[in-house]
């Protein structure tokens, strides 16, 4: 049972590292963003090639899949993305629908439509068990190392957040954007910024997830409705909101496909209606000033 | 003598124009003309149902869905498994099909009277997602992921056969589109139609003139459903077959995606839409069948950068952009 928590624990913070990014985004912008997979894909494949094709270590392909990620991000961001933010939801739903059909077809030109596996180091291979059996906890190694990437991840995250003047201003931005240009805040450049990392951390989730979740050129419209789950659900304002709600998330889908297989997926997606007919602006939401 | 003229302006709106009764004898015309693309005029008329009941919520409720196809795919089902286990006959199927959609419709549109657009966004696509699922597992009934065969459709109104060429199937998803489109276009231009307009524009305002804002959304879903339920109905029983493709998610984004080529709000909109989409997908599939894909994701991006509402009208490209774009 601990080991089901634990694999469910693993699974959310990755699922929050790859969302975060479109959570701070759809908050900042007010941008329906379901292309942000595509980015997760990218980080994916781009450690891949490296490691297959050119032998690159893993451990080097993290940092590497973040940056390719994020250039990518913020090549979009500036060329197509920004002369969308002020049109209607429609529109923003089917551009970027246009954008993952275009990557998942490109991906299944370039490179094809299988499975990519990724081999990982041997120290990352094992798995250590404690206790007895009944509160038996089996932690993969693997799965440890995402804990602690993405909770160090968080806690970077966090305090950029609420103690730089980065922070700041991004806050600042995300509240009023008019009144944040007024005081002097480059806001353009912020929203490129936080595309760009979030994309990079999109791309770095990927990374990590290809082992988990598994990498094949559909991974952006299987997992969309994940993100979009843990942003819906858990609020865009901060980031301890999408934080529970990917956990949340996690360890239901973990538990769920363990415990009652038949159902599958059917508890998550009648979970999330149940949660969003009950509040529909998100589970954990501060009191907007607006 | 101010009541009169405008009830006179109204009036002339919703008079039948001579263009659309030669668009629908074109239409009807067609499958004798053309024999050999029966079939491909047979789809054409489904997904112009299914486009237009679309319309309904989205050009004139203003809901973003994502998972239309929900009730696409339910009216299906409904449809082949009264076929296979009660009757053959496609008429009552058909009405079996569109009473499940729309009973899902009436239960589904609690879902989206709360929210922002993005919420909206979410429950319907889980509600499709939920009903794939659903049929995916249930596979004692459906088939899985096999798909439902072995549906058997009786002759239409006892005397109509389905031939192999599809001229009766052509036929009789004509019949029900127009059957549908003359209903929808009396229930979009009658005082109801006024009030999902109002929604649409200004939600706030509508409830303040006292419009019941919220049972005129579960109306107006109800209604879409229905009729995305009767698409569905004639999907399966025209091809004899029903699998979980007809849940899938890229079919939402399809019909999405033929409502804004042909323009919402406008009934003609979907069926013009159905027709182009149709006809580049047969083309284009026919030149690369594999990443038809890449081709509809490129053609949704470059539509949306350059306006959906000048696309339609080339004659705009040239001019200075418009302003103010809300």
């Amino acid at each position: 049972m601990l080991t089901i928590l634990f694999d469910g624990v693993a699974y959310g913070m990755l699922l929050f590292i790859l969302a975060v990014g479109l959570a701070v985004t759809m908050g900042l912008m007010n941008f329906i963003n379901l292309a942000h997979g595509a980015f997760a894909m990218a980080g994916g494949y781009i450690t891949v090639l490296l490691m297959q094709r050119m032998g690159v270590p893993f451990l080097v392909c993290l940092p590497l899949a973040f940056l390719g990620a994020a250039l990518m991000g913020a090549l979009l961001e500036r060329t197509l993305y920004r002369p969308m933010y002020n049109k209607p939801h429609l529109d923003q739903v089917l551009f970027s629908i246009g954008l993952v059909f275009m990557a998942v077809a490109s991906v299944d030109y370039f490179l094809g439509s299988s499975q990519q596996n990724i081999h990982l180091p041997v120290w990352l291979k094992g798995r250590t068990e404690i206790g007895s059996d009944p509160f038996m906890l089996g932690m993969g190694h693997y799965r440890l190392f995402i804990i602690a990437v993405c909770a160090a991840l968080t806690v970077a995250l966090q305090y950029v957040l609420t103690k730089t003047r980065f922070g700041s201003r991004l806050r600042a931005s995300v509240d009023d954007q008019r009144v944040a240009a007024g005081l002097g805040i480059n806001v353009n450049l912020v929203f490129l910024s936080t595309f760009a990392v979030g994309s990079g951390l999109a791309g770095l989730g990927g990374a990590l997830g290809a082992e988990v979740l598994g990498l094949d050129p559909t991974f952006p419209l299987k997992f969309m409705v994940y993100f979009l789950i843990v942003v819906a659900v858990g609020g865009t304002s901060s980031i301890t909101g999408p934080l529970l709600a990917a956990l949340l998330l996690g360890i239901a889908d973990v538990a769920g496909k363990y415990y009652i297989p038949k159902l599958g997926a059917f508890i998550v997606y009648s979970l999330m209606i149940a949660i969003l007919i009950w509040r529909p602006q998100g589970l954990f939401v501060r009191k907007a000033g607006k | 003598m101010q009541t009169l003229s405008a009830q006179a302006s109204l009036l002339q709106q919703s008079r039948i124009k001579p263009l659309e009764l030669v668009f629908w004898l074109l239409a009807f015309a067609a499958p004798v003309l053309t024999p050999s693309h029966a079939l491909i005029i047979n789809e054409i008329a489904i997904v112009a149902l299914f486009a237009i009941s679309l319309d309904i919520i989205l050009g004139y409720t203003g809901i973003v869905s994502l998972g239309h196809a929900a009730f696409f795919g339910l009216g299906g089902y409904a449809a082949a498994l009264f076929a296979k286990h009660v009757m053959p006959d496609p008429m009552v199927g058909l009405a079996v099909g569109i009473a499940a959609a729309t009973l899902l419709g009436l239960i589904a549109s609690l879902t989206i009277l709360r929210g922002s657009d993005l919420t909206r966004l979410m429950v319907t696509l889980g509600l499709g997602l939920i009903l794939m699922e659903l049929a995916n597992k249930l596979d004692w009934l459906t088939g899985g992921a096999d798909g439902l065969q072995g549906v058997v459709m009786g002759p239409i109104l006892g005397r109509f056969e389905f031939d192999l060429s599809g001229q009766t199937a052509a036929y009789y998803s004509l019949s029900v589109l127009l059957v549908f489109f003359v209903l929808l276009r009396r229930v979009t231009q009658s005082p109801l139609g006024a009030t999902l307009m109002a929604i649409r524009d200004n939600r706030l305002r509508a409830m303040s003139i006292g419009i019941p804002v919220n049972s005129r959304l579960t109306l107006a879903y109800t209604l879409a459903a229905a009729v995305a339920g009767a698409a569905g109905a004639l999907m399966t029983q025209t091809t004899g077959f029903a699998s979980l493709d007809l849940f899938e998610f890229h079919r939402s984004a399809d019909v999405l995606l033929i409502l804004v080529i042909g323009g919402t709000g406008w009934l003609y909109g979907g069926v013009a839409g159905a027709i182009v989409f149709k006809l580049m997908q047969d083309f284009l599939s026919s030149i690369t069948p594999q990443y038809w894909m890449f081709w509809i994701g490129l053609f949704l991006v470059v539509l949306v950068l350059v306006g959906r509402d000048r696309l339609i009208r080339p004659w705009t490209w040239l001019g200075t952009g418009r302003k103010g774009q809300s």
